[in-house]
């Protein structure tokens, strides 16, 4: 029986690394999570018949009845959930994912050994007590990370969560864990009392950690405890001797690391920075002042300026997702393409909330992806446009960026919307964007403001390029 | 020989670390922007073979806290498997090319 479990196991793990490979090419992306699900299916259903698993009916009654509720839970909010509302989902099934690691270790460390020869030893409950810590980091991290980014009233005020010393107080914090832990690992001590205050440090310290950091910087948490969560499933693998957990937690470990510090770069930030800092401290000295003036356009004029382009760029941010309206923008667009315009999407890395999220949205709209550009792709291009539409998007498109060096968000990269022939702007009104400041591509000679909620400005567009033919 | 039969046991596991650790990296290396997010969700699914583990923690269960601990790893572990299978799947399910359907 052990070795068919031992080959299910491998093939799992095959099928885990052909899985993410397909998954990085968007033709076979699809099939790529099927490939992974039926090795997860395969793992899950030998794992029932595992030597180490007692023929104990109450114990397996338990699992069925854990294995449906939990299931039914997540693929009930899965399924329900709003595409914009992705990234906080994937923050709480991880989340899920590392409290289960500290569920493993906890189980292990508390464990009375009768027979003193089958108890592991020290360097293995190391590696238990680690798995656990990194595991109940990310599981009270990613509960406050899905608690900002759905935007709950006790999590959304930042600054609430800023003290003096903060920084010394979870240091503390963290050795409390480490030592108690060590001690508990080494002195093999099944004493609930220690492994409870050991589980409540090291879960207070992943909240303590999570709860100054804005939303604007959360992707960058969640993918890091992303790769926490892969590390600890590494880890109480290596203690249970599981190798598809050793396999596929590390693979997580070391591309979640990858993608953590690439989603940083994309937005000029490095990761400490992120942690232990924020965006209201970073801006100093005074910022440069705006000169000219907002310019507003009707949404027929746009139209107009719009059907007679030759060339368009289209430019998304979040606010156009909130308003739900990239269906009719895609509308829009292929109005445009029937009347032989060029139509193109630029995306900013850090467009919608997570890199790679607005090109769920818009794929969700029906735009193809081959319409859809990364900044290094397109941000030449913007010379040979005619229009270039910017709905809802902000901070990604402000020249400020480039050359006013008192800028907060000096040094990150942007889309060069200005070099655009001409630029329109859907807006719903005046205010700033995330990052708190004013935009000097909207006060522009070529730049013309179109105020309004983005689903009714587009629709009006749709109507005002119908008119015209 | 005992010594080997350790050095073996031993380094192993850190073989297969530092193999899988190299593999991870590769993976995700060569990913167009546009599927990071799937793929950050893809590996959040991945993970979710932490299930298998929380098994075999509850199926070795004795007393009833080792129960009750075991019951809610297996219970977290599901619905990362589960949640994280369904989400990836949702997200790119959508991904379609302009000149018709690819599989």
């Amino acid at each position: 029986m052990g070795y068919l479990i031992e080959a299910v196991y491998f093939l799992t793990a095959v099928l885990f690394v052909m899985g993410l490979k397909r998954m990085s090419h968007p033709t076979t992306a699809r099939s790529g999570i099927v490939w992974a699900g039926y090795g997860m299916l395969l793992a899950t259903v030998v794992s029932f018949m595992h030597p180490q698993v007692q023929a104990n009916a109450g114990n397996y009654f338990l699992m069925i009845v854990a294995i449906t509720i939990g299931g039914t839970i997540s693929w009930y909010g899965a399924k329900k959930v709003a595409m914009t509302a992705m990234p906080q989902m994937i923050a709480i099934y991880n989340g899920m994912g590392g409290g289960a690691a500290a569920a493993i270790a906890a189980v292990e460390l508390l464990k009375n050994y009768s027979d003193k020869t089958l108890e592991p030893g020290s360097q293995i409950l190391l590696m238990a007590v680690t798995g656990a810590l990194i595991g109940a980091i990310s599981f009270s991290g990613s509960v406050v990370a899905f608690g900002k980014l759905q935007e709950l009233k006790f999590f959304k005020d930042d600054a609430k969560f800023r003290f003096k010393g903060q920084q010394r107080i979870n240091a503390a914090i963290f050795f409390g864990a480490v030592l108690l832990g060590s001690s508990i690992a080494i002195s093999h001590s099944s004493n609930g009392m220690l492994v409870t205050l050991f589980y409540l440090l090291a879960l207070g310290f992943g909240a303590m950690m999570a709860l100054p950091i804005g939303g604007a910087d959360m992707p960058v948490v969640i993918s890091m405890f992303n790769a926490f969560t892969g590390l600890a499933v590494a880890l109480e693998g290596y203690v249970l001797g599981n190798s598809a957990m050793i396999i596929a937690g590390i693979i997580v470990g070391s591309s979640g690391t990858l993608l953590t510090l690439m989603m940083a770069k994309a937005m000029n930030r490095s990761v400490s920075n992120v942690l232990f800092s924020n965006w209201a401290t970073l801006g100093s000295g005074t910022v440069q002042v705006v000169t000219g003036s907002l310019k507003p356009m009707e949404s027929q004029d746009a139209a107009i300026q719009m059907a007679y382009a030759t060339k368009i760029i289209v430019i998304p941010g979040y606010g156009m997702a909130v308003a739900q309206a990239q269906h009719k923008i895609w509308e829009m667009s292929k109005l445009l393409i029937e009347r032989g315009t060029e139509v193109k999407f630029a995306i900013h890395p850090v467009a919608g909330r997570m890199p790679g999220h607005m090109n769920v949205l818009l794929a969700e709209a029906g735009v193809p992806y081959d319409l859809i550009f990364d900044m290094d792709e397109i941000n030449e291009e913007f010379r040979t446009a005619d229009v270039a539409l910017v709905i809802g998007a902000n901070d990604v498109v402000n020249p400020a960026a480039r050359n006013d060096k008192s800028s907060p968000i000096y040094g990150m990269p942007i889309l060069n919307v200005d070099h655009a022939k001409n630029v329109q702007v859907i807006k719903r009104g005046k205010g700033v964007g995330f990052a708190g400041i004013e935009n000097s591509l909207f006060f522009a000679e070529n730049t013309r403001m179109v105020y309004g909620d983005a689903q009714k400005v587009a629709t009006s567009l749709i109507q005002g390029i119908k008119d015209l033919s | 020989m005992e010594i080997m039969k350790y050095v073996v046991e031993f380094f192993s596991p850190i073989y297969i670390l530092m193999l899988a650790g190299f593999l991870g990296y590769e993976i995700i290396s060569k990913v167009p922007v546009i599927l990071h997010t799937p793929l950050m969700s893809g590996t959040n699914f991945v993970h979710g073979i932490v299930l298998v583990g929380a098994m075999v923690a509850l199926g070795q269960a004795e007393t009833f806290l080792e129960q009750a601990i075991g019951f809610l790893g297996v219970l977290l572990g599901a619905g990362n498997a589960v949640g994280g299978y369904f989400v990836t799947e949702r997200m790119l399910e959508m991904f379609k090319s302009s000149k018709g359907k690819e599989k």
